[in-house]
């Protein structure tokens, strides 16, 4: 991971050598054995593994979901390993945006109240919830869907929801845990596009995902393999900021 | 404290989102608490209603006045040790009553004594039987307090010279003069013509168990002349400063064991009674009826709060997902705790108001049919049922609430 000096953008994840151990009735089951991973400031990440690598565990440490049995991870400089359940809610709150497979947004509650809802957590007022709300909406191509229910939305304006929601509180990553995982392939190429364009504005993500052809439009990505780290591409931290270099410049501009 | 109020307004949308939502299921739910808060609310308006009665029949026997008697106002187990006791007399009034005179800075007033049995009292072809015929003298309006409908008590000329006149009850006058007035008239009672001169006004039930209105009073030499056989005699004392009542008493401990003449070591063969002394006997078992009948209703209530408790549950379960999200989102554990909480809060006071509401027609509904059944409605009840809705709630829901705010947010989000 010494390629990362020089590069010009802020560290906003340190993880150093984390282990995380699950104790399964008598069995201890190691699900990460020291990992250890820099994220740069406008990064565009994939996380990849097949099912029992570790990658929903380590996704779940970096999204403050979870703390670490041993090692040492740092968000933005802070120390978050050693957090209470509640000083991690505040992180996930203000620093981190959720997409999920499965979108998870509340059934009941339209558009507008389930992009709002990070917002309520974070002590804001209803006025500038709302407005906030319905610009990331609007920015997320559903101007006029902010009094939809979920039910009332196709899958992919439901991810486009979860991913205004996530937006809303100007997080300092947006993680995503299989984000085109319940889209049809068309569906899923529009979010992918949607992501770019997210990481042009300058914007983190992380991609967690399976899929190989998911995962290409990140410029870095970290294999997961039986709780270790098996590669990292991580050459490309720090050089690919400029879009001219891009090699998937031409195939986003296709989705504009 | 801004960003509290926030997560409860979002707390309270959730929940009425969530009532609205399962319409049926938070119904029947809300079903236990109303027939608790009805099976509590109507005990407590009968309670009270008991309480009110309990006091006005008290006041009848003034606050400021001993009593004279064989017996003790209170259960007793040696009863044999009063039975022997020599009867209290009418004329004992006029050495009590010289004695007070001579006695400085007395805390007593005046003695009255009275004596009564039970009688027929006719008019013309009507006739009220069990009435309580009393014999007394004009004082008695010093230690009994009542108005007259009609007419006047009896002077203090007819008193002792024993006219055939008498002041009737309100259920005597309605009973034999149903249209037209008493006054003047004369009923019979044991063959004995009695001119009416008053009519006392209504004076309600004791305890609900006999009319105070069925009485007629009369001067007692002529009570002492037609009915002499067979009468209980008390002697009526008024207190000049009630707050020192036990001085009285004590007083007039003395006074009666000179009039009897009693030797220093004999005990009193008599018994002064108060009101308080009857009150306190009574108390306990008003108490006991009140306990066991909150307690009984207070079970139907606390069915229908494990009836919210078990709802609450079943509703953590099936949003486990939806709470992992919402602490993915940032939710802390007190914002979990308090949608929970205020979820089966709520339900538990809209609950609680159908509840009320019904109470409020059953009562004036009871309290139309049966006038006389003590019911009463207030304001403090209202406030209380409301309490008890929202501790309800609280109870009710804290198991559930405190398990969900608990909930691993990884384990929530992968819950099926």
């Amino acid at each position: 991971m010494s390629s990362v000096t020089g590069s010009a953008e802020p560290i906003i994840i340190d993880i150093e050598n984390i282990t995380k151990d699950y104790v399964m009735g008598e069995e201890t089951v190691h699900a990460l054995r020291g990992v250890s991973l820099q994220i740069r400031s406008n990064e565009y990440l994939a996380i990849m593994g097949p099912s029992g690598s570790g990658k929903s565990t380590l996704m779940n440490m970096l999204g403050c979901l979870d703390t670490p049995s041993s090692g040492r991870y740092e968000f933005n400089g802070r120390d978050v390993s050693a957090m209470s359940d509640d000083e991690l809610a505040a992180i996930r709150n203000r620093e981190i945006g959720f997409v999920f497979q499965t979108f998870n947004l509340l059934p009941r509650a339209d558009s507008l109240r389930n992009v709002e809802l990070p917002l309520v957590y974070a002590g804001i007022d209803s006025e500038t919830r709302w407005e906030r709300a319905a610009t990331v909406l609007r920015e997320v191509g559903l101007g006029d869907r902010l009094h939809h229910k979920p039910n009332e939305l196709s899958g992919g304006q439901r991810q486009r929801v979860a991913i205004a929601r996530a937006l809303v509180n100007d997080p300092s990553i947006i993680l995503a845990d299989e984000p085109t995982g319940n889209l049809d392939s068309k569906t899923g190429e529009e979010i992918m596009a949607l992501f770019e364009n997210l990481y042009r504005r300058g914007h983190t993500i992380i991609l967690v995902t399976h899929e190989a052809d998911i995962a290409q439009h990140a410029r870095r990505t970290v294999r997961l393999r039986d709780g270790l780290i098996e590669s990292d591409d991580g050459d490309f931290n720090g050089i690919d900021v400029s879009p001219i270099e891009d090699p998937l410049e031409a195939d986003v501009t296709a989705y504009k | 404290m801004k960003r509290f109020a926030y997560e409860l307004s979002e707390s309270w949308k959730i929940a009425v989102a969530q009532m609205r939502s399962n319409k049926t299921r938070s119904t029947l739910t809300a079903l236990g608490v109303i027939i608790g808060i009805v099976a509590v609310t109507l005990m407590g308006t009968a309670i009270s209603g008991i309480q009110v009665g309990f006091d006005k029949s008290m006041a009848i026997f003034g606050d400021d006045v001993l009593y004279v008697s064989q017996w003790p106002w209170k259960p007793v187990d040696d009863w044999w040790n009063y039975r022997d006791r020599k009867k209290i007399k009418t004329e004992y009034a006029e050495p009590i009553n010289r004695i007070i005179a001579a006695t400085p800075n007395s805390n007593l007033v005046i003695a009255v004594p009275t004596s009564s049995l039970l009688r027929s009292v006719k008019y013309g072809q009507s006739e009220v039987s069990n009435v309580l015929i009393r014999g007394t003298v004009s004082d008695y309006l010093i230690t009994s307090t009542f108005d007259f409908s009609e007419g006047r008590f009896f002077n203090e000329i007819e008193s002792r010279g024993g006219a055939n006149v008498c002041v009737i009850g309100y259920d005597v006058a309605d009973a034999l003069f149903p249209s037209e007035s008493p006054i003047e008239k004369s009923v019979l009672i044991n063959g004995q013509p009695f001119r009416v001169i008053g009519v006392i006004s209504r004076q309600g039930t004791f305890l609900g168990l006999f009319s105070l209105d069925s009485i007629v009073v009369m001067p007692l030499p002529a009570f002492q002349k037609y009915f002499s056989a067979k009468s209980d005699s008390d002697i009526l004392v008024k207190v000049k400063d009630k707050t020192r009542l036990a001085e009285a008493k004590d007083e007039l401990t003395g006074v009666m064991r000179r009039v009897r003449g009693l030797a220093p070591e004999q005990k009193d063969d008599f018994s002064i009674n108060e009101q308080q002394a009857l009150k306190s006997t009574l108390d306990p078992i008003k108490n006991s009826i009140a306990i066991a009948g909150l307690f009984v209703t207070g079970l139907s209530l606390f069915v229908g709060a494990i009836g919210i408790m078990n709802i609450t549950f079943v509703s953590v379960k099936e949003r486990t997902r939806e709470i992992g999200t919402r602490k993915a989102l940032g939710a802390r554990r007190r914002t979990i705790l308090l949608q929970f909480l205020i979820e089966s809060t709520s339900l538990c006071l809209l609950g609680g108001l159908i509840g009320l509401g019904i109470a409020y027609v059953m009562c004036s509904g009871i309290g139309k049919a049966f006038p006389s059944f003590p019911v009463r409605f207030s304001l403090d009840l209202v406030l209380v049922s409301m309490a008890v809705s929202i501790f309800t709630g609280l109870f009710s829901g804290f198991a559930p609430a405190w398990s969900a705010s608990r909930l691993d947010p990884v384990a929530a989000l992968r819950y099926e």
